[in-house]
């Protein structure tokens, strides 16, 4: 079994029921229901505001003022299970490169892994920085390193909250490639704005939408992630993606 | 040109000063001229020296015990609410006292010892340092902890790892207060009752009208806290030297 499957075999599918959350008077989803497929990436596509970093933050255990139930398909909880990463890289600027992707092993008082944390850094392409602050490094190095740092966790789940909606397009797609060859076999959930993000990293994509937000139905576009748009096999993705902007444009206008 | 330009300042200053004390020929025991208290200061050095020492050891004594107490309040504050809601508005509403009016107080319990100077100290000191430490534990960046939460991090080692760390740069900001308040603290000490010091050998100086021994006094004391302000200025920018100038 190559390490991919190992982890698709551990890694749970997720079940929401009954979110709910309002705010400031408004509801902004209420008895809504969600399954993130095992070993799977997931991709939630919405209008801003309309909830969707909040449905991540309860799935994350993160939510302030969310309710629901967050359980696995054998109705267990997924605490210790979930990885999660923000969309600001929120390293710890005293701290170096290897010493962020550490933080996890130094939160739960463990001895530190330092071998695969530099194997880590090695993959995305930071070995050399190791010993650097996070100030001297570009954005999408910062985001690399952030991104070794939720693998570090080592968790079958990984919730990730618009992690590249910062960066510049060639460092994006770079960084896309990258997760979606390190995340492989994992339970993803990818909130973005973007929806050609989404068609390519996504096995399926939904639309959050509306007020009290729900569900549209999930589109899954051919093939495997990460999907190229340059390649011809994937022309399909265009019109995927007119769709998924037709669809965002109704629920912005609704 | 950046450690020049303050010198120069400094020296034009002087020689208006100098300048001013000749074409007046205003007496020495009114206002001496620079060059008499250089004079005054080389010629009384050991009296200098040894009161200098007096009011460095309770300023030291007074920054290390005000440190204590604010670094301790400001974490208490921080990490326990029951005594955030209790104590805090009593703190500030402390702070309406003035503390040199304290000062006679101090020497009544403490009596006219070092230790009346170092309560001084300490309650100048106090303040600034549990304010601004408390401030910057109060503002960490919620994200950073959510992400520690999300690790499965337990509260204190969140506290240790991140929020302290993070603070550290505003406990330096009132740090570099403390230390420039401190040596006032010290010197009100010995003006209320002392047998030593740069305070209370300027008073003795000033009732013998040995204005040019005062003038020396009172460099010496800025030296003394220009000296102390730069140490911790430098400290606080090594110890936070990952953060971003300007």
């Amino acid at each position: 079994m190559t390490p991919a499957t190992e982890l698709a075999a551990a890694a749970p599918a997720v079940r929401v029921e009954g979110a709910h959350l309002a705010f400031g008077g408004t509801l902004l989803f209420d008895r809504l229901s969600l399954v993130l497929p095992a070993g799977r990436t997931s991709c939630l596509l919405g209008p801003s505001g309309v909830g969707k970093s909040s449905l991540l933050r309860l799935i994350a255990g993160l939510a302030h003022g969310a309710e629901g139930e967050v359980v696995d398909e054998d109705g267990r909880s997924l605490a210790g299970r979930v990885a999660y990463m923000a969309q600001r890289d929120l390293l710890l600027p005293w701290l170096s490169v290897l010493d962020n992707v550490l933080l996890g092993d130094r939160l739960r008082g463990r001895p530190p892994r330092r071998e695969r944390a530099l194997a880590l850094l090695a993959e995305v392409g930071l070995a050399e920085r190791a010993a650097d602050r996070p100030a001297a490094l570009s954005g999408g190095m910062r985001q690399r390193t952030a991104l070794a740092r939720t693998l570090m966790e080592d968790k079958p789940v990984v919730l990730m909250d618009e992690p590249f909606s910062a960066l510049d397009a060639i460092t994006r797609f770079a960084l896309q490639e990258l997760a979606a060859r390190l995340l492989a076999g994992r339970t993803v959930l990818l909130v973005t704005h973007d929806p050609l993000e989404a068609l390519r990293l996504g096995h399926e994509i939904r639309v959050l939408a509306g007020r009290p937000a729900l569900l549209g139905a999930a589109i899954e576009p051919a093939g495997t992630p990460p999907r190229d748009p340059a390649d011809p096999a994937e022309r399909g993705l265009l019109d995927l993606q007119a769709e998924l902007l037709r669809r965002l444009t109704a629920a912005r206008d609704a | 040109m950046a450690v020049l330009r303050p010198l120069l300042v400094m020296l034009g200053l002087l020689l208006a000063w100098q300048l001013f004390v000749w074409a007046t020929a205003i007496p020495p025991y009114l206002l001496p001229g620079p060059l008499l208290v250089l004079e005054t200061a080389v010629a009384r050095w050991p009296v200098l020296l040894r009161n200098a020492g007096v009011t460095l050891g309770e300023i030291l004594l007074g920054l290390a015990c005000g440190l204590l107490l604010g670094a301790g309040s400001a974490l208490a504050l921080s990490a326990l609410a029951p005594l955030r809601r209790w104590l805090l508005p009593v703190l500030v509403v402390s702070q309406a006292i003035p503390v040199f009016a304290l000062a006679p107080l101090l020497v009544l319990w403490f009596g006219y010892g070092l230790w009346s100077k170092v309560a001084m100290a300490t309650l100048i000191i106090y303040f600034p340092v549990t304010a601004a430490f408390y401030d910057g534990l109060r503002r960490c960046d919620p994200g950073w902890l959510d992400l520690a939460r999300s690790m499965d991090a337990k509260p204190w080692r969140s506290f240790l790892h991140i929020r302290i760390p993070a603070a550290l740069p505003a406990f330096f900001s009132g740090l570099r207060v403390a230390t420039a308040v401190a040596p006032i603290g010290a010197v009100v000490g010995e003006w209320v009752g002392s047998s030593a010091g740069l305070g209370h050998l300027m008073l003795n100086a000033n009732a013998r009208l040995q204005v040019d021994l005062v003038f020396a006094a009172l460099l010496v004391l800025a030296l003394i806290a220009v000296a102390l302000y730069f140490a911790v200025d430098r400290l606080g920018r090594h110890l936070t030297a990952w953060q971003p100038e300007g």
